[in-house]
């Protein structure tokens, strides 16, 4: 065989591989539209978001997903508020403060929290975090929008640490000297230097981080408690959407008008992950091309 | 009669681990003189000068015997802030390192930081900075955006014109010109000339008819020794040893 032919078949045997991928992938999103649409033969798309009753299995039935958004968003919104600070300044501790030893113990730690499979987190929430929430605040039910959010962020943390992390040791060493030799001492340095340099990856390490919250399901399916209802404190319960389609699927008819509105829930859910995900990408490119500007 | 070295070093000993990169330095800089650091790579010319202003301090694993004089005091005694010496001893680096923040924000970066705060004396000091380093003329109406648009040859006059903002009595340059083309260099040679009425300047340089064009006086290094240290012409003309010489003349290094 010449070489010119074996590099012309290594090429298209790449292809290959890379079109397998996109192909499965525009499937799936095939297959879920395809369930998901005809349940707007029964809802409008404004009752299917906006509805405020989510009985699918009443007669007649109410498919107003409103609660779950609700579950979802109020979950997501939470963990982040309690990852993020952590979650980014961990990746600071390490990257910028660590000395050797303790930096090369933290950082394999906080990358094995996130294997850690979800769940024996979900485990851990409702098994130890929930019976303490329900004695200490005197709760009906320990499985509410906290725990749930204690243990998302437990799963977002490492997301966020580790792409923080980088962000934070892709800073030129360079930017480090000129302000040290400005006078700078290490605290104004990592604030005024290198913390704004590497805005954008920590940007992105916090939306990669959301989308990884919004997604999951195990750990909200056992510790949100369940409940689709729009909630009116933090310790309500919650039926964010993932775990409304993995409790429901199993027992919903095929083609039936819930099996539809579950898969429409998914599709939802998929727009949302592909939002934060391009945000993520507009976010990095942005910054990375102007140089981070005028921060 | 005034001291006119502003900088002496004593008996110093620099080790990145074991590993001696410096032995036995003995130097001194006079004021409001260009002095040049020359000698092949390795020779430790860059880490003496990275010594003067405790730069060294940020790599781990390296120590420092000997006295660095500045001003008559020990800048490694115990009791010496590494972060005035940075003040008062300012530096521009090899490759241009503007921050990616605008062009007024990277020259009041340090006299924020050390606690200048009012916005007329802010942008006198901006306005005055870019002119010693003589960039003005080309930025003065484009303050606000990202010093990264600039060309290499602006941005070390940008990293220069930031040192001189801190109002430093010393000025270390290590290599400033090697990343530049030939007409930013000469334009940042010109500005050296300029600024020595004003400023200590130390050098190291690899480029030796850059030592000869702008310095008073030179050192040659070779194998983390000072082998030679007296006038740039005398250095340059009838060097007293021979490898100095040879150094020059391009039979090593």
């Amino acid at each position: 065989m010449t070489r010119k032919l074996k590099e012309i078949l290594i090429r298209r045997i790449f292809f290959l591989f890379a079109c397998v991928s996109i192909l499965i992938l525009g499937l799936i999103v095939t297959f879920l539209f395809r369930e998901g649409i005809p349940i707007f033969r029964v809802v409008s798309v404004k009752e299917f978001l906006l509805g405020s009753e989510w009985y699918p299995t009443f007669d007649p039935p109410a498919f107003g997903i409103w609660p779950l958004i609700v579950g979802s968003f109020i979950v997501t919104s939470f963990s982040t508020l309690i990852a993020v600070p952590l979650g980014v300044l961990s990746a600071v501790y390490i990257s910028e403060i660590a000395p050797r030893p303790v930096k090369e113990i933290a950082k394999p730690v906080i990358e094995l929290l996130a294997g850690l499979p979800s769940v024996v987190l979900g485990f851990f929430g409702m098994v130890v975090l929930a019976p303490w929430l329900q004695d200490t605040f005197d709760l009906p039910t320990g499985l509410n929008i906290v725990n749930a959010s204690l243990m998302l962020a437990l799963m977002a943390i490492p997301t966020i640490s580790s792409i923080a992390e980088d962000a934070l040791y892709a800073v030129p060493r360079e930017f480090k000297e000129a302000s040290y030799a400005l006078g700078a001492t290490k605290s104004e340095t990592i604030l005024k230097v290198i913390v704004p340099s590497a805005l954008s990856g920590i940007s992105t390490a916090v939306i990669l981080g959301m989308a990884r919250a919004i997604g999951e399901t195990m750990v909200v399916l056992m510790v949100a408690g369940g409940a689709a209802a729009i909630p009116e404190s933090l310790f309500d319960s919650v039926r964010p959407m993932p775990a409304s389609i993995a409790a429901e699927m199993g027992e919903a008819p095929f083609r039936s008008d819930h099996y539809h509105a579950l898969f429409a829930t998914g599709i939802v859910l998929f727009l949302l992950t592909l939002a934060f995900n391009l945000i993520a990408d507009y976010v990095s490119h942005k910054f990375r091309e102007t140089g981070s500007g005028t921060l | 009669m005034e001291d006119n070295r502003v900088i002496k070093t004593k008996d110093v000993n620099f080790f990145y681990g074991k590993f001696r990169a410096l032995t036995d330095i003995s130097m001194d800089f006079e004021k409001h003189r260009v002095t040049a650091l020359i000698g092949p790579s390795g020779c430790g010319k860059s880490t003496l000068l990275r010594l003067l202003n405790r730069m060294n301090d940020l790599i781990d694993g390296t120590h420092v015997e000997g006295e660095v004089l500045f001003e008559g005091k020990n800048i490694y005694a115990p009791d010496v802030d590494p972060v005035e010496v940075r003040r008062r001893i300012g530096m521009v680096f090899q490759k241009p390192n503007p921050f990616p923040k605008s062009i007024f924000d990277n020259i009041t970066y340090g006299p924020k930081l050390a606690g200048l705060g009012d916005r007329i004396e802010l942008e006198a000091l901006v306005e005055q900075s870019l002119r010693q380093a003589v960039l003005w003329d080309e930025v003065k109406d484009i303050l606000g955006q990202s010093a990264m648009m600039l060309s290499g040859g602006q941005q070390q006059r940008l990293c220069i014109a930031r040192a001189l903002a801190m109002k430093p009595d010393v000025l270390l340059m290590d290599e400033p010109t090697s990343a530049l083309d030939p007409i930013s260099t000469a334009k940042i040679e010109e500005l050296i000339q300029d600024l020595k009425k004003d400023y200590t300047i130390i050098i190291v340089t690899h480029n030796m008819q850059q030592a000869a064009r702008i310095s008073d006086m030179t050192g040659f290094f070779y194998l983390g020794k000072l082998i030679e240290y007296s006038a740039t012409e005398k250095i340059f003309t009838r060097p007293d040893i021979k490898q100095t010489e040879d150094y020059i003349t391009g039979r090593f290094g």
